[in-house]
């Protein structure tokens, strides 16, 4: 079991990563490149282990640890590979006039040696995809992956070590005390997906060290939807993003719905309708959810649910199986806004929806809460989409769809506020693991004499002149000279 | 006096500012551009201002003032004006074929309310070109200058809120108990400039809101030169590198020079003379030298040299006059690098020279430190260049040159390490005060029925060859021909 493995010697294990970054071996474009594809090889060769895991962690379908997990794992693998070389290279930059002639380069290096914690809802994507940013930068890196999905946990442990560097990439499993021990050392970089409450910790843990973070939280992803939208597309769109990821246990999750007040009834007939399509008038026998994660989660969520002031207003699913970790996907209709349900990020196969006037009242009850991961706003009234994309701030958006801009690598991935620090995916998972060091060079062959004391009146006119770009200044300031003389 | 003035009510402040932020008036292009031009204007017209109230916190000449300070921030202000647009502009990128038919955007918002908190060396560039940035972004601004530069300090209070939006942009002026009392509070963003142990102080206070953070720090910027240069520029661009910005007092400052040995003696006096040629015989008389900030500092720097392993290493310099706060620039030769100049950021007019062997040797006194804020390599050899642009880590570099990869508004300036996180100038500056947010835009009117549940062996198939662009393999499926 993840949190049973004997306590790893941080400092020892640090001392050693931090040789191996310092002999220069991780920086090379070979070695990046090696990795990936040891990284790729191990994806595409242990899928069958790695769906196992996930069976076994969380109850997820073939379908749903295809892709949800693995095929953006592929993705960030193969597309780094491609792009290595062009995200390696240095950048030239105009330079200004003060310091013609001279060139100005930006050149980015790894940042050192990152440690990587991930996450249980999605185990492999989580600890693999920041993996690839932080291999691409060139860095040494420890991934600490979560002790809640055991099984994940022990596969990283023992497949790593055998497609990659054993050297400059370790696993190393445990639980709080594990963690605790490692946020102790200096990092030169720390990656962490989960909590808001954890984010803190961590973020505190680096201040110590002056270790820049990139943190991915989580918050309430709120759906605003309106009735200009096609309702058995919305359904099915607002329902696969609900509980075909990690059934609600994902930080991009829609947390609630805020529905247009005339669209209620029609949208909540083909939610129901729809989820019975999807998932049987069982969904028990369905083999497309996943299951809570945990007892402890498990006793979470039916407490939400058995809320008196919640549990009147269940009006689809509310079943529940603690043996099986099974929660069966429930709706609920106008929760009252201070009902606990309301005031957690939910985390599980519970969606409220709350009846909203329109657009302004969503965007009030929106801005009430701390900024979280992604608003979805379903509408096909362009001012409305304008609207929300201004008037409301989130790490990202989708408009007309939920989850799916996770998909594309070339949007950073990323939370503000409350919902997190830094970005990833694409370029940006390679940038969270660099500095960009800009340097400028020059020659001696040309001085410009104004720059050195006395600093006369007339010196400071040519100062003046070149630094403001005077250049008419600039002639007449050196002709008056030469008149002097 | 800064530190004697009352305390502000932080939550109080914090929350007007953000009921100014809340109402949306920092986010249209024209209050943007109003602030910057209203920035700009006060710096033209009060430079005479100014220039006074550098020459009584730091006594820095006018030159100075205009070409350490006066003229980024003017340059800074002009360059956030005209491309302001360009950087509002939401930017378009590449779709996932996943997501298609879609559009994908990357929309920049302001991050809120955003705290400055500025270093007293260089007390008006450090406080006003963030809050360029932080403008160009559409925050609302609480400043906190350094009280350890009052006159400053006191000039920020009484002419920002004169010329721009006082309900958006406020100074605070105070000392420690201040600041702590503001760092309780939630900001969206903290800008500070300062030293390494102060900025852990705040980032662990930012940590407590989830407060990003920039952190631009200092460090023991070294200077490696060898035999292969020009004697002569390179001499004049390490002292006036050293001794023309807050003489020594910056974070960019040459900490102490590496010289391979060969070059020793010629380097050395050449320095002598061109110390001589830039401040006269008695620097004392120069005009063109700063001082040293205050008493503390100056008692900090005597107690440097006064170390007896290094007193007897003096080869130039040394004098000093408290009631000026003077010290000669001086240079020492070969102290013993355990010494006490060498073990912190010496931030003042002394300059320890190192002999090395070569490169290598120089490279390994660099890594056996933190990372500086910048190195500075002067050497004509390409392969010695590379090398210790491969091979040393640091915010920034010059090669041949010293300090003025600052000016380039292009180069994003910041530390790595002990040095700082994040960078700005330019468009860095728009950025350290920005939220980039990713937003995908989709139609209702193309469905892949392969994304939706009961999931048959034939929608995974479909999935997993659209997912990974197998588009022979999805024919197939979709044709019945894959098993």
């Amino acid at each position: 079991m993840a949190t049973d493995v004997p306590l790893v010697d941080a400092a020892q294990l640090l001392g050693e990563l931090r040789r191996t970054f310092s002999s220069g071996r991780t920086k090379s474009e070979k070695w990046r490149s090696q990795q990936l594809r040891a990284l790729l090889k191990m994806v595409t060769e242990q899928e069958k282990e790695i769906c196992k895991a996930l069976t076994l962690d969380l109850g997820k379908s073939e379908y749903e640890t295809y892709a949800c997990e693995l095929a953006m794992v592929l993705d960030s693998c193969k597309l780094a590979i491609k792009r290595l070389k062009k995200w390696m290279s240095p950048e030239k930059r105009p330079i200004a006039v003060a310091t013609i002639p001279s060139t100005a380069i930006v050149h980015p290096e790894p940042l050192g040696v990152a440690l990587v914690v991930s996450a249980w809802n999605f185990p492999i994507l989580l600890a693999l995809d920041p993996l690839v940013g932080a291999v691409a930068a060139g860095c040494a890196v420890v991934i600490k992956p979560s002790e809640i999905a055991p099984a994940t946990s022990a596969f990283l442990a023992k497949f790593i070590p055998m497609y990659m560097d054993k050297e400059a990439i370790r696993v190393v499993e445990g639980g709080v005390q594990q963690i605790t021990a490692l946020l102790d050392q200096k990092w030169d970089k720390i990656f962490f997906t989960g909590n808001a409450k954890v984010g803190r910790i961590m973020m505190a843990a680096a201040a110590k060290h002056l270790t820049p973070v990139t943190l991915e939280l989580g918050g309430k992803c709120p759906i605003y939807i309106d009735s200009t939208v096609d309702v058995k597309v919305a359904a099915k769109r607002i329902i696969v993003g609900k509980w075909t990821c990690s059934d609600g246990q994902a930080c991009l999750s829609p947390n609630h719905l805020l529905v247009e007040e005339c669209f209620v009834p029609k949208l909540i007939s083909t939610l129901k309708t729809t989820m019975v399509e999807f998932y049987g008038e069982d969904p028990r026998t369905s083999k497309d959810l996943a299951h809570i994660v945990n007892k402890n989660h498990f006793k979470r969520l039916t407490a939400l649910l058995d809320d008196p002031a919640t549990a009147e207003k269940i009006i689809h699913g509310g079943e529940r199986d603690e043996k099986s970790l099974y929660i069966a996907p429930t709706l609920l209709l106008d929760v009252p806004l201070d009902a606990p349900i309301m005031n957690e990020e939910i985390f599980g196969p519970l969606l409220p929806i709350i009846t909203v006037k329109g657009p302004d009242e969503a965007i009030d009850i929106i801005s009430k809460e701390p900024k979280p991961l992604a608003i979805y706003v379903f509408t096909d009234n362009k001012a409305v989409q304008e609207k929300m994309v201004s008037e409301t701030s989130s790490g990202g958006m989708v408009i007309n769809d939920a989850v799916v801009h996770f998909l594309c690598p070339h949007l950073p991935f990323g939370g503000v506020g409350e919902s997190g620090i830094g970005a990833y995916h694409g370029k940006a998972s390679f940038d969270a693991f660099s500095h960009q060091k800009s340097i400028l060079y020059r020659g001696f062959t040309v001085e410009v004499y104004a720059r050195y004391p006395p600093y006369t009146t007339h010196k400071l006119k040519v100062i003046r002149a070149l630094l403001g770009r005077d250049f008419l200044g600039l002639l007449l300031a050196l002709l008056g000279f030469r008149r002097q003389e | 006096m800064a530190s004697d003035a009352p305390l502000v009510d932080a939550p109080e402040l914090l929350s007007e500012i953000r009921r100014t932020f809340q109402s949306g008036r920092t986010k249209s292009q024209e209050w943007r551009l109003e602030q910057l031009h209203s920035l700009l204007k006060m710096v033209m017209e009060q430079e005479d201002e100014i220039g006074k109230a550098l020459s009584l916190d730091l006594g820095k000449s006018a030159y100075e003032t205009y070409s350490c300070e006066l003229a980024l921030l003017i340059d800074s202000c002009k360059l956030a004006i005209k491309s302001l647009k360009k950087w509002m502009r939401p930017e378009q990128v590449s779709i996932a074929l996943a997501t298609v038919p879609s559009t994908a955007m990357i929309r920049p918002e302001p991050f809120g309310v955003a705290l400055i908190i500025s270093a007293w060396n260089f007390p008006i560039m450090l406080a006003l070109d963030p809050l360029v940035g932080a403008i160009a972004a559409g925050c609302a601004v609480v400043i906190k200058p350094s009280e350890i530069a009052p006159a400053t300090s006191a000039f920020l209070a009484k002419m920002i809120p004169v010329y721009m939006d006082k309900e958006a942009i406020r100074v605070v002026e105070g000392g420690v108990q201040q600041i702590t009392a503001l760092l309780d509070q939630k900001w969206d963003k903290i800008f500070f400039t300062g030293n390494a142990k102060v900025g852990r102080i705040i980032m662990a206070a930012a940590a407590k809101h989830l407060t990003p953070v920039t952190l631009e720090l200092g460090g023991k910027c070294p200077l490696y030169i060898d035999s292969t240069v020009d004697l002569k520029v390179a001499a004049k661009r390490i002292v006036i590198g050293k001794w023309g910005s807050s003489c020594g007092q910056a974070c960019v400052s040459p900490n102490h020079l590496l010289v391979e040995k060969s070059f020793v003696p010629k380097l050395i006096s050449t320095l002598k003379k061109t110390i001589v040629d830039f401040y006269g015989e008695d620097p004392h008389t120069s005009k063109d030298l700063a001082r040293v900030v205050n008493k503390n500092h100056f008692k900090r720097l005597t107690a440097l040299l006064d170390d007896p392993a290094t007193a007897d290493k003096i080869i130039h310099g040394g004098e000093r006059d408290e009631e000026s706060l003077y010290i000669a620039p001086t240079l020492l030769l070969d102290v013993p690098l355990d010494a006490p100049i060498m073990n912190e950021e010496i931030f003042g007019p002394i300059l320890p020279i190192i002999t090395v062997k070569g490169p290598e040797e120089a490279i390994d006194m660099i890594a056996d430190q933190p990372k500086p804020l910048a190195i500075y390599v002067f050497t004509n050899d390409k392969v010695v260049q590379d090398q210790m642009v491969s091979k040393t880590s640091s915010g920034g570099m010059v090669i041949n040159d010293a300090v003025l990869h600052v000016v380039c508004p292009s180069l994003p300036f910041g530390g790595v390490g002990e040095s700082g996180m994040g960078a700005y100038h330019g468009k860095a500056s728009f950025d350290a005060f920005s939220h980039r947010k990713s937003i995908l835009y989709r139609g209702m009117s193309v469905e892949v029925y392969a994304r939706y549940p009961p999931y048959t062996r034939k929608k995974q198939q479909i999935i997993r060859a659209l997912l990974s662009r197998d588009f022979v393999g999805l024919l197939l499926v979709l044709l019945g021909l894959r098993k």
